[in-house]
Parts: C-alpha cells; sequence; structure tokens
C-alpha cells in the first residue's frame, strides 16, 4: 500500500534519491569528495554566516530581489490570462545562474578548494562562473563544445575576459553533455584540488539538491512578490527546462500549494516527430548519466543520443532527477515548443514589452501563448524570465536570414 | 561463491609464481571481424584476463584513446548484444581464461539488469567492471550479479580512504583493481613505491589479489607493475596499437592483428620476466 505523499518538497532522501531518480553513478575516484561535499553542504546550511555572505552577495553584487513584472501589453495581447514575468534576465551577468555560482564557490571556498571547473551550454553558466571565481580570485577553467563556440563567440571572449579559461571540447556531438563528459574528466584528475559548479539540477547527489536549493530564491521572492502585488499566489507557473534549475528554483517553494499548477517547458528544437529536439521527458525514457538516474534521449541500445535546440542552453538530452520524479508523480506537466515557435515569442516580447529575453525562456512565453488566450483575466500565470537575449541575437538574425 | 575461472586463474598464476597480464580492447574495435580476432587471440599472446570494453557515448572516466575505440565500435554498429555474442563465441574455443565486461551502467540498465546478467551468464562472462557504480549503488547491479554468480570487480583509487575501504571491499569479487592515479584511463603512472604501498594495504584488508591499472604504456612498465601486484592491466597503450593501424579511412591495415598480438606478446613477457620463479631461485 502506497500512502499519498503530504508533501513533495522533502527530496531528496539519504541516497540522493527523487522516487527512483537521482543517485550518486560516478567513478570511484569522485565518491570520496560527493560525500566531503554533502558533509559540507549539509553544515553550510545550517550555518547563518554561509547564509549570510550569500544573501548579502544576491543583494549587493547580483542585484536580487529580481522584480515581479506584470506584462500588460502581452496580457492584453493574448486577451487571457493575466502575465507576470519574474525578471531574473535583470540579474548581474544576465541570467538566473549567477544565484547557483554564488551558492557554490561560497561552498567551494568552505571547503579550501583552490581551483574552479564548470561545463558550458549557452555560456550563461561559464560566464556566471567566471565571475564567481574572478570575485573570488581563483583560477577557473570553462568546458564548451566546440559547436556552442562557434553559435555563442561573443561570449566566449567575456569568460576570457573576466580570466577564465575556455577550453574547447571535441568529444562526441560537441555540445552540453561532451562539455560535462570533459569536465568530469578533469574532475576525476584533479580531485584534490578543484571544485566542479555544476550549472543545473543534475549531477551526482547533492547537486541537484543545492543547486535546487541556491535557486529557490527565485520562487521564494516571486512569492511574497506576488501576495503584495496580488494579495493571493499565482495560479499557473510557467519556466523552460534544458537541465531545469531556474524552473526548479520557481517551482520548489509552491510545490505543496495545491492550488498552483505548474509547467515545465522543454525544447521541441525542430518537432519531435522528427527525433531532432531535447525534450527528454516528453521523448524520452528512464537511463543514468552524469552522476544520476533520470529521463534521458537514448537508443535502443541506451546510447546517448545528440539533442537539439535552437537554444544552446536547453541543448541536453537530460533533465534534472528532481524533474523526472515531479514528472512521474505528476505534480508538475511537462510540455514542449518547438525551435520557430520560440523565435515568434522572442520577437513578440522585444516588440511588445522592450525586454529581449533568451531563447530558452523564449519556450516558456511560447507556451504561455498557447494557454493565455484560452484562460480568463482572473487566472494569473508567473512565468520565470530567466536570462536576457543578447547573447543570442546572433543566432536569432542568422534564423530570420538577417545578415548583421 | 564457488571457485570460479577468476579464482583458478589466479590460483595458476600463484603456483607459478609469476604476476598475471590482464588486457583490455573495446568490443568489435575497429570492427567487429578484426575485433573480435585480437580479442580471441589474446590468451595465446599471453593475456592471463580478458576485459572487453562494452562501447558508450559518453565514457566520462576515460581518456582519449578509448573514447575513440569506443566510437569505432558504435560506429561499426556494435551494440551490447554483439558484445554478449563474442564472449559466447570466445567461450566456444577457450574456457578457461577468465573474460571481465567493463564499461558504463546505462547499456545495461537499458538492456535490463536482470535479462543482462542471465545473457552474461550465459555467454560465459565471469566478471563486471562498471566504472559510475560506486558502491554506494550496489543493489543496481552488483547484488543481483553476485546472486547468478558473477564477480563484481571493485576499483579502489588513491582517494579511497581506509574510511571508506570497507565499504569498497564489502561485494569486491573476483581481484581488486586498483586504479594507480586519480585521473582517466590513459594517463600518466603514479609512482611505483606508493603503489606497492596501496597493494599490500589492498592485499590484506580484501584477502584478493590486486590488478594495477592506468598508464601503463610498455613491457617494462608491465614488469615493474608485475613486482608488487598480482596483475598489471593494460588498456588504452593497446587500444592505440590499434588506433596506429588504422588507415585514415578507419579501415584496419594488413597485419594490425598481428601488431596487436605482438605487442601483446611483448608485455607478456615484461610480466612473466618480472619475478623470479621460486623453483629457478632456489
Amino acid at each position: 500500500m502506497t500512502e499519498p505523499l503530504n508533501t513533495f518538497r522533502d527530496g531528496p532522501d539519504e541516497h540522493g534519491r527523487f522516487g527512483i531518480f537521482g543517485g550518486r553513478f560516478v567513478a570511484e575516484t569522485l565518491m570520496p569528495l560527493v560525500l566531503e561535499l554533502k558533509k559540507a553542504y549539509t553544515q553550510a546550511k545550517s550555518d547563518p554566516a554561509f547564509q549570510a555572505e550569500f544573501d548579502t552577495l544576491l543583494e549587493h553584487y547580483v542585484g536580487r530581489p529580481s522584480p515581479l513584472y506584470f506584462t500588460g501589453r502581452l496580457t492584453a495581447h493574448f486577451g487571457g490570462a493575466k502575465i507576470y514575468f519574474k525578471r531574473d534576465e535583470l540579474n548581474h551577468t544576465g541570467a538566473h545562474k549567477i544565484n547557483n555560482c554564488i551558492g557554490q564557490i561560497l561552498l567551494a571556498k568552505r571547503m579550501g578548494k583552490t581551483r574552479i571547473i564548470a561545463e558550458t551550454g549557452a555560456g550563461q553558466h561559464g560566464v556566471a562562473t567566471a565571475t564567481v571565481a574572478a570575485l573570488f580570485d581563483l583560477p577557473c577553467t570553462v568546458y564548451m563544445g566546440t559547436k556552442d563556440i562557434e553559435r555563442q563567440a561573443p561570449i566566449v571572449f567575456r569568460m576570457k575576459l573576466l580570466g577564465a579559461e575556455v577550453v574547447p571540447v571535441t568529444s562526441g556531438s560537441n555540445t552540453l553533455k561532451d562539455a560535462m563528459n570533459e569536465a568530469l574528466r578533469d574532475w576525476v584528475t584533479n580531485v584534490e584540488t578543484t571544485f566542479y559548479i555544476i550549472g543545473t539540477v543534475a549531477g551526482p547527489h547533492p547537486y541537484p539538491e543545492l543547486v535546487r536549493d541556491f535557486q529557490s530564491v527565485i520562487g521564494r521572492e516571486a512569492r511574497d512578490q506576488m501576495m503584495k502585488a496580488e494579495g493571493r499566489l499565482p495560479d499557473t507557473l510557467v519556466a523552460c527546462i534544458g537541465g531545469g534549475s531556474n524552473a526548479m528554483g520557481l517551482f520548489h517553494p509552491f510545490l505543496d500549494e495545491d492550488g498552483v499548477a505548474m509547467i515545465g517547458v522543454e525544447a521541441a528544437g525542430l518537432g519531435i516527430e522528427t527525433g531532432k529536439h531535447a525534450a527528454s521527458l516528453t521523448a524520452g525514457t528512464p537511463g543514468v548519466l552524469h552522476g544520476n538516474r533520470t529521463y534521458l534521449l537514448q537508443d535502443d541500445d541506451g546510447q546517448i543520443l545528440e539533442a537539439h535546440s535552437i537554444s544552446a542552453g536547453l541543448d541536453y538530452p537530460g533533465v534534472g532527477p528532481e524533474h523526472a520524479w515531479l514528472h512521474d508523480v505528476k505534480r508538475v506537466e511537462y510540455v514542449s515548443v518547438t525551435d520557430q515557435e520560440a523565435l515568434e515569442a522572442f520577437q513578440l516580447c522585444s516588440r511588445l514589452e522592450g525586454i529581449i529575453p533568451a531563447l530558452e525562456p523564449s519556450h516558456a512565453l511560447a507556451h504561455v501563448a498557447k494557454i493565455a488566450p484560452e484562460l480568463g483575466p482572473e487566472h494569473i500565470i508567473l512565468m520565470n524570465m530567466c536570462g536576457r537575449g543578447d547573447k543570442d541575437i546572433f543566432i536569432v538574425a542568422d534564423a530570420l536570414g538577417v545578415k548583421i | 561463491m564457488p571457485s570460479g575461472r577468476i579464482e583458478r586463474r589466479f590460483a595458476d598464476l600463484a603456483r607459478e609464481g609469476r604476476a598475471g597480464l590482464v588486457t583490455y580492447v573495446m568490443a568489435g574495435d575497429p570492427n567487429p571481424k578484426a575485433g573480435f580476432e585480437i580479442f580471441a587471440r589474446l590468451p595465446e599472446a599471453g593475456a592471463d584476463i580478458v576485459e572487453l570494453g562494452m562501447p558508450f557515448t559518453d565514457p566520462m572516466a576515460d581518456g582519449p584513446a578509448i573514447q575513440v575505440a569506443g566510437q569505432r565500435a558504435l560506429k561499426a554498429g556494435i551494440k551490447l548484444r554483439e558484445v554478449l555474442d563474442m564472449v559466447r563465441r570466445f567461450r566456444a574455443r577457450d574456457d578457461e581464461t577468465p573474460v571481465v565486461l567493463m564499461g558504463y551502467y546505462n547499456p545495461i540498465h537499458h538492456f535490463g539488469v536482470e535479462p543482462f546478467l542471465d545473457a552474461a551468464r550465459d555467454a560465459g562472462v565471469d566478471g563486471l567492471i562498471v566504472v559510475d557504480l560506486p558502491p554506494e549503488e550496489d543493489a543496481e547491479l552488483c547484488l543481483p550479479a553476485l546472486a547468478k554468480g558473477i564477480r563484481f570487480i571493485r576499483l579502489a583509487t588513491p582517494t579511497t580512504d581506509e574510511e571508506r575501504l570497507p565499504s569498497v571491499l564489502a561485494n569486491a569479487g573476483g581481484f581488486i583493481y586498483y586504479v594507480s592515479v586519480t585521473g582517466i584511463t590513459g594517463a600518466k603512472r603514479g609512482a611505483i613505491e606508493a603503489i606497492d604501498k596501496a597493494v599490500s594495504n589492498l592485499k590484506r584488508k580484501s584477502g584478493l589479489p590486486v590488478a594495477v591499472g592506468f598508464g601503463i604504456k610498455t613491457p617494462e612498465d608491465a614488469a615493474e607493475i608485475a613486482r608488487v601486484a598480482e596483475a598489471a592491466v593494460v588498456g588504452s597503450a593497446l587500444v592505440k596499437v590499434i588506433a596506429g593501424a588504422l588507415e585514415a579511412d578507419g579501415r584496419p591495415r594488413a597485419g594490425l592483428v598481428e601488431e596487436v598480438v605482438g605487442f601483446v606478446r611483448a608485455l607478456a613477457q615484461g610480466v612473466r620476466s618480472a619475478r623470479v620463479p621460486p623453483s629457478s631461485a632456489s
């Protein structure tokens, strides 16, 4: 007999599992460090000094709280639900990624690590990591697939300006998953000195938990801000999902609120039916990669498939294990939108709101565009505008056939 | 657990007073035909235990040599079923040499743990090394494998401290695979004094033979390891010989198999020359 869950917020268990998902599927070389990280994080969590330093940096360095913004023109345009944005694109470095990097570099410092590594896809996490490494004066190496380096050239230069070494990754599909493999290889080699700042709610336990906790500032703020603005909680939360850290950060503080529906939006790329997409929850199956069990894009032999998305940040064949669990227990609905739909939302938001969104949250907005017109004006949608689109203008110009 | 091929092989080696040579090749590298021929001829060249790699797209603990070997095998259409089939064909001609499958968990997970273990046992697999399954995840594959008489060979590394060692050794079987450096396969080897110390400690605490791998590239390296451990494992260096004998378009050059067999023979000589057998010493 299974008891109904009385909370969705107490995961992971002592084995790092959310239901069957998560875990610690790493090489023996990394295990002692993964256990040490868990210990250090548990201590840090209950240390008021750690929390105070985190909060201070978020306020004065990152610029939190990020505003909650009522999008009057988009709301009028869709003619249905009231649409709010949580403006995490206004953070220092231009995305939500910095929240997590601040938390992890404070942990690295506590653990006496002297070198930082990270993987990056869209480059937002790479920039955020290079930024905190500069701030804390630690050498930093960022692994990035050559395909992503090509499509995000300006961001590579930003990382270099911040003092990071950017290592091009040419193995496999030359994108985010391969950058993560390479970062893991570096980590396994330099385990004594090096802290690996993982950019999303994936990887071996305790990464999914700690990244979620650091990103949950988004949902906590949004909750208070919505109470002030509307005197009640929102009806629907919408966020894009690659690994899923911005969505997890927004959703987690609301998971036990019965009245709040949640929708995670994956990248359908050229269309689910084409096989060229990054929608692991919509079209994947459970498997084990990068330290955790989760939904993966894989073939009939358990080989990992290349993901495709116009958004480099969503171009990953897996998803955080907590999302996999929330999908299976049906607490969160997961949908997908195509490159084309995201491009349309990107342009619409730029013109109507004067906000150029990153391609990642353009996916979330494309789904809002689908549901908002069907809902009444009393329905409140809260969408996470998790990144700004400066980094994407070249890709968008290219997709629209514009030469700059 | 009743004595199996791995235990018998190490008992034989102890009687001969020498260390063993463990070789690793990726299944179906560079193509199914040449790959099988190499695999099947390893024992006659002097390999005492053979490890067969199960290719995976995302081998996160392997260096470039083995990554690329896996890509060659995948491109040649090698799936887990083909790997098991190779073991079956190997067993038809050699019922003595222990065969250990080495790789990552996801292809097994996708195949299904129970069907995989049944198929592996029926094919004649003696042990498994699954890089991304530490003791914390023993319920996944290690315990089901033990229940079917398949050894779960544990990796110990320089980061495995005394506190952790008991859990690493708890369900270990066959032998202990000591990874002599923190790093990926094909990396530089660790200092012999440190290896010697770690091996003695592992031997004492596990009661199992210890094989040392990572960074053993030459017959001389292998000999040096053979003086301090029960076996030396050679992987990347062997895979590189295969890579070096390919045309630009990836087709194997004539004589590829002979080249690999010759290299293994030299390694085996290195291992066999390392210790003076007690009979001739007296």
